[in-house]
């Protein structure tokens, strides 16, 4: 398995390959994220504009009106908290072609802590017109939306992740904007989620399946826009919805859902899991998933105490 | 600043009315977008929006927003009006024109209040290090921000210099020269030392310095009432202001008026 930062760079490098309109802009962390290899292979299409994100975002958005296709690079919270207001304008308001691409977002980033972690992206993003935000599952759903992301005009904010995802999706999947992925089928309970907490989902619904519940698994990669009509669909007949993401419970998947749910009448009982208002740390991936309850482990055992909490109807 | 746009609309500015999206026009972002209605006045007198439609100036549904909005009409270059961030897209601009091979060139009106932005100095060192001599940076440098001014009994209540020029104590020129820029200090209301430094800029620097303009200039220039007065960065005349201010302006203002883009200076050709 290829670490996503890996299959970022490498994919990358092909876009540059395949359109000389593709550049790159890095915040000075081109060997951390991997578009130390877009440096290397096309380096005069990649522009290292130093610890400066705000600037770096402007410039990827003149770049972009000149018929450009900027790539932006750095960690996802320098981008969603240091240069928000470059985004909202000069990209976002102005519909500009630019691919900000959040690397290191979530908990697991290799233990450098509250600074350099993101948890609040998805919040963030999501509530910006004009604005695409995908969060892909695997490898093959990462490459997919790079390629859907070169092709469409328009702002784009892709999170992704440090490490290696299993295999959510075959190599041939295609992405398609909006779309809802039911990947799993049951009836007791509907988990929804979204990157690369997916397949710690789908883990977590095998355990579930061996306490002899059936969970349906969902997964939202297009965070905005989102097809409202197949999410809802996509946990229709359940009547209890637990949203799962690497992420705040605020705002994020978890409030998406909630919207869309509640917003045609009567709706399911809606628990979400997450990062419960609170900053993170540094530490290993193992001890973040456990201690912010994200592990399959842990998300079985919560889903199995709000069932059995559950008063039988 | 309007002395500093008009000539750079109607003397210098490769653009054209009839095909505002052109490739290779020049680009040019008002990055203190506050002062969008001047600009929208430009446009207008050069043939890039009808006139009457100045009128609409602020109101819902208008093209001409109280700060500029890139998406709504022709002719802007840039959405503007959070302050310090439009040098940064000028960068862009002539990067690419620079990594394209194309020879348009990039202007940026800045606001001396403006620069006291952190993100402008990350793109005046990023500028200067690709060595974009195809971008230029005019600095309205009038002394006054919206609750700054001058030196007065006002901004003396303390010692400390907080409520006068912006740049109080600062050689602007040596801090951009620090930086790796040309600078070119003007009289901002003198036309032929405005025109100067544009065919100067325009002309590159054989360092491959991008360049600046420091413009010397006085808030309101020809508006008695106004002159110098920092609280018209917000002031709405009046009926007898506005009638005021034409009977001081309008005989020059009526010579100036051109709507036909190739009669001034022939770059569009």
């Amino acid at each position: 398995m290829k670490a996503m930062r890996d299959v970022w760079g490498d994919k990358l490098v092909e876009l540059g390959a395949t359109d000389p309109r593709t550049v790159v802009l890095d915040g000075d962390l081109g060997n951390s994220t991997k578009v130390d290899k877009f440096a290397k292979a096309h380096p005069e299409r990649f522009f290292q504009m130093g610890i400066a994100e705000q600037n770096l975002v402007g410039t990827a958005a003149g770049l972009a009106s000149v018929g450009y296709v900027p790539w932006t690079s750095s960690f996802a919270v320098f981008f969603t908290h240091r240069a928000i207001d470059p985004i909202r304008m000069l990209v976002a308001q102005s519909h500009a072609n630019v691919k900000i691409v959040g690397s290191y977002s979530g908990l697991l980033i290799g233990a450098v802590g509250k600074t350099h972690l993101d948890v609040q992206d998805l919040a963030i993003m999501r509530a910006m017109p004009d604005m695409t935000v995908l969060s892909p599952a695997d490898e093959a759903e990462l490459i997919s939306m790079m390629d859907w992301a070169q092709a469409y005009d328009g702002p784009v904010y892709l999170r992704i992740v440090r490490d290696a995802v299993p295999d959510v999706f075959d190599v041939d999947y295609t992405f398609t904007p909006g779309a809802v992925y039911r990947l799993r089928e049951g009836t007791d309970v509907a988990m929804v989620s979204t990157g690369p907490q997916v397949s710690r989902v789908l883990a977590a619904a095998v355990q579930l399946a061996e306490q002899g519940v059936a969970a349906t698994v969902v997964h939202v990669p297009c965070v905005k826009p989102v097809d409202e009509d197949a999410l809802r669909d996509s946990v229709a007949g359940h009547d209890l919805v637990v949203t799962v993401e690497e992420h705040s419970i605020m705002g994020g998947l978890g409030g998406l859902v909630a919207e869309t749910l509640t917003a045609t009448g009567p709706s399911p009982r809606i628990e979400r899991i997450g990062i419960n208002d609170t900053w993170g740390e540094s530490a290993g991936n193992d001890f973040m998933l456990t201690k912010y309850g994200l592990s399959p482990e842990l998300v079985s055992k919560r889903v199995l105490s709000v069932l059995a909490a559950r008063v039988p109807s | 600043m309007m002395d500093l746009l008009v000539t750079l609309y109607f003397e210098e500015l490769r653009v054209d009315p009839s095909d505002a999206r052109a490739e290779d026009r020049d680009r040019f972002v008002l990055s203190k977008g506050h002062a969008a209605i001047g600009l929208y006045s430009v446009l207008a007198l050069r043939g890039f929006l009808p006139l009457d439609e100045l009128a609409t100036f602020d109101k819902g549904d208008s093209r001409l927003q109280g700060h500029p909005d890139v998406t709504r009409l022709p002719g802007l270059d840039s959405s503007t009006g959070s302050l310090g961030q439009g040098l940064s897209v000028g960068v862009g601009m002539a990067l690419g024109a620079q990594l394209g091979q194309k020879d348009f060139h990039t202007w940026v009106m800045l606001g001396d209040g403006e620069i006291q932005e952190g993100m402008i100095w990350e793109a005046v060192q990023v500028a200067a290090r690709y060595k974009l001599s195809n971008l230029t940076a005019i600095v309205d440098r009038n002394g006054l921000q919206q609750f700054g001014l001058p030196s007065s009994a006002e901004t003396t209540l303390t010692d400390r210099g907080d409520r006068r020029d912006p740049w109080f104590g600062v050689d602007l020129a040596a801090v951009f020269q620090a930086f790796g820029w040309r600078v070119v200090e003007i009289n901002g209301h003198d036309y032929g030392q405005i025109r100067s430094a544009y065919k100067l800029a325009r002309a590159g620097d054989y360092e491959g310095r991008p360049t600046v303009i420091i413009a010397h200039t006085v808030k309101g220039k020809g508006l008695s009432l106004a002159e110098g007065v920092h609280t018209w960065h917000s002031i709405v005349p009046t009926a007898d202001d506005f009638e005021k201010a034409r009977r001081e302006l309008e005989p020059d203002e009526l010579e100036i008026l051109d709507n036909n883009p190739t009669s001034k200076n022939g770059a569009e050709a």
